[in-house]
């Protein structure tokens, strides 16, 4: 299997509080990779170092290298606008733009100029289709998206990233404001995805992380503490923490 | 000790009589100044009042009709100059200053010109546009005068709007590819547009009611513009000059009862305006 993304040493600062400690991770292609933890471990930190997000926070500091496809995104030559349209990002919190169900997934390729290429309204409906969220909104698609529920929103989220026709999704607890029902449709969405994208997701919930990812890293205090097959991981963790984390007994 | 003191419903009756009592007689002093404006006002208000021209000079005889075409070519030519630098840097200070002493030394400065009364920048505005580069007393004088006026007021209102786009949507944008530009313009704008809107036609409110800096920058002329450079006198300034000079209260009073209507006409716009905006930011659509 083909590794996606490759983190060497990498090394992150707010200020002065050293967030990620050398963290090593391979992302393979096609696969699900969780990032688990308890609050204020790097996940989340890390799953933005792996498009730049950080970037856009003052007084922070990488080093180390991210490797996608054997390139170094922190290079100098890399063009930021070029890696985010390659890797997408899904927030915890549904953020659709307000503005109307066909503006937030046109959004990207609008921006992107990618109108010249492409028929708007076939992106808009592929992308909703892949979003399994057209049976939903195919007749309302000028309504705003704020009127959508929070799991409708989340999946419009996925939609409009899917648009840009990114190779890499990252996914920052996306379920953490979502009901059971709406967490098990952003899951099986999850595994369809995962046969053309690669996908990273940062979650709390111990049995999601369990049930949709192939690979689990655990992070405790900005280190990663063990890396690997999430059957292999749930049922005979190696660290001791681990094991402790996952049984519930802390975090 | 404690049964001397008031009992907490006691002491919530009192405040809330205060309270009450507080907004009730502000609400009663501006109706009196509206009613007492509009009852003097009305019966001297017509349709001959509002085009003909005054006579002008110590004369308070004739209408208003060159007294409102000045004031709307002021406020056409204000809006012209202030727009674009007031909301452009209000963006630069919000998007892309350093949040450094400088930028800090910037909105200190800002703050402070918000709270000079206006005579000074009527002063500022006669050395440097009247005097310096010549405009004269006139149309234009006045507005560039208004302009720099009024910049504080349009910053701050349009980086308030500005600053209630949340963040989620500004990394929603950058995380789909689109550069800091396109954010902005894209998402970060129409979101506030309504909120900058509002603070516009604040401005312009404001704009109609000032007197003191535009009575040293555009003149007196009661003769219809001509020209930008022409001078002339607004609403405001030809009450002062028909209460102050002639005798005519009459005129006056009605003069006075155009310009309430005309705040009342750009306060329901503005009110309208922001409900519509806080509506967008709950989520309607």
């Amino acid at each position: 299997m083909d590794m996606k993304i490759q983190t060497k040493n990498l090394n992150f600062y707010y200020g002065k509080l050293h967030a990620l400690k050398n963290i090593n991770l391979d992302v393979k292609e096609h696969q699900i990779t969780a990032l688990i933890g308890p609050s204020g471990c790097g996940k989340t930190t890390f799953l933005r170092t792996l498009n730049r997000m950080n970037d856009t926070i003052h007084k922070t500091r990488v080093d180390g290298e991210v490797l996608l496809d054997d390139k170094n995104i922190y290079d100098r030559s890399v063009d930021v606008v070029e890696l985010r349209k390659r890797v997408g990002m899904v927030f915890q919190q549904p953020n659709p733009f307000p503005k109307s169900i066909y503006e937030n997934v046109a959004f990207g390729p609008k921006m992107l100029g990618m109108k010249r290429f492409v028929n708007l309204d076939e992106v808009v409906e592929k992308s909703l289709r892949a979003a399994a969220l057209w049976n939903e909104v195919a007749d309302d698609l000028k309504k705003s998206a704020l009127t959508l529920s929070g799991g409708q929103q989340q999946r419009l989220c996925i939609a409009r990233v899917l648009a840009v026709q990114p190779e890499v999704i990252l996914m920052d607890e996306p379920c953490s404001a979502l009901d059971p029902l709406a967490t098990l449709k952003i899951e099986e969405l999850m595994q369809e995805l995962k046969k053309n994208y690669t996908i990273v997701i940062v979650t709390h919930n111990m049995q999601q992380a369990a049930r949709v990812s192939d690979f689990t890293g655990f992070f405790l205090l900005g280190e990663m503490l063990e890396y690997g097959d999430t059957n292999e991981m749930f049922s005979r963790p190696k660290n001791k923490k681990t094991e402790d984390y996952i049984t519930g007994r802390f975090g | 000790m404690l049964n001397r003191r008031l009992s907490p419903k006691s002491t919530q009756k009192i405040a809330m009589t205060f309270i009450w009592g507080a907004g009730i007689i502000t609400l009663l002093i501006l109706l009196m100044i509206i009613a007492f404006v509009l009852v003097k006002g009305l019966p001297g208000l017509s349709w001959s009042f509002l085009t003909t021209a005054p006579e002008g000079g110590l004369s308070g005889a004739g209408g208003i009709s060159t007294v409102i075409v000045s004031t709307i070519y002021l406020l056409a030519l204000t809006l012209a100059v202030l727009v674009v630098p007031g909301i452009g840097a209000a963006i630069y200070l919000n998007e892309y200053a350093p949040q450094n002493r400088f930028t800090h030394l910037i909105r200190y400065g800002i703050d402070t010109l918000a709270g000079i009364p206006s005579i000074v920048f009527g002063l500022f505005g006669f050395a440097l546009f009247v005097t310096v580069l010549h405009f004269n007393f006139s149309i234009l004088s006045g507005a560039l005068t208004l302009a720099c006026l009024l910049l504080p007021t349009l910053i701050r209102t349009t980086e308030e709007a500005i600053k209630v786009v949340p963040r989620s949507d500004r990394e929603a944008s950058l995380a789909l590819g689109a550069t800091k530009w396109q954010t902005i313009r894209y998402v970060v704008l129409p979101a506030a547009m309504p909120g900058i809107e509002t603070g516009v036609i604040l401005c312009v409110g404001r704009a109609i009611s000032e007197s003191a800096c535009l009575f040293i920058t555009m003149g007196g002329s009661a003769a219809m513009p001509t020209s930008l450079l022409s001078g002339g006198r607004t609403l405001a300034i030809h009450m002062y000059y028909l209460s102050s000079e002639t005798n005519n209260i009459t005129g006056a009073m009605a003069t006075g009862a155009v310009l309430i209507i005309a705040i009342l006409i750009t306060n329901t716009i503005t009110n309208w305006l922001s409900h519509r905006f806080h509506k967008k930011m709950a989520g309607g659509t």
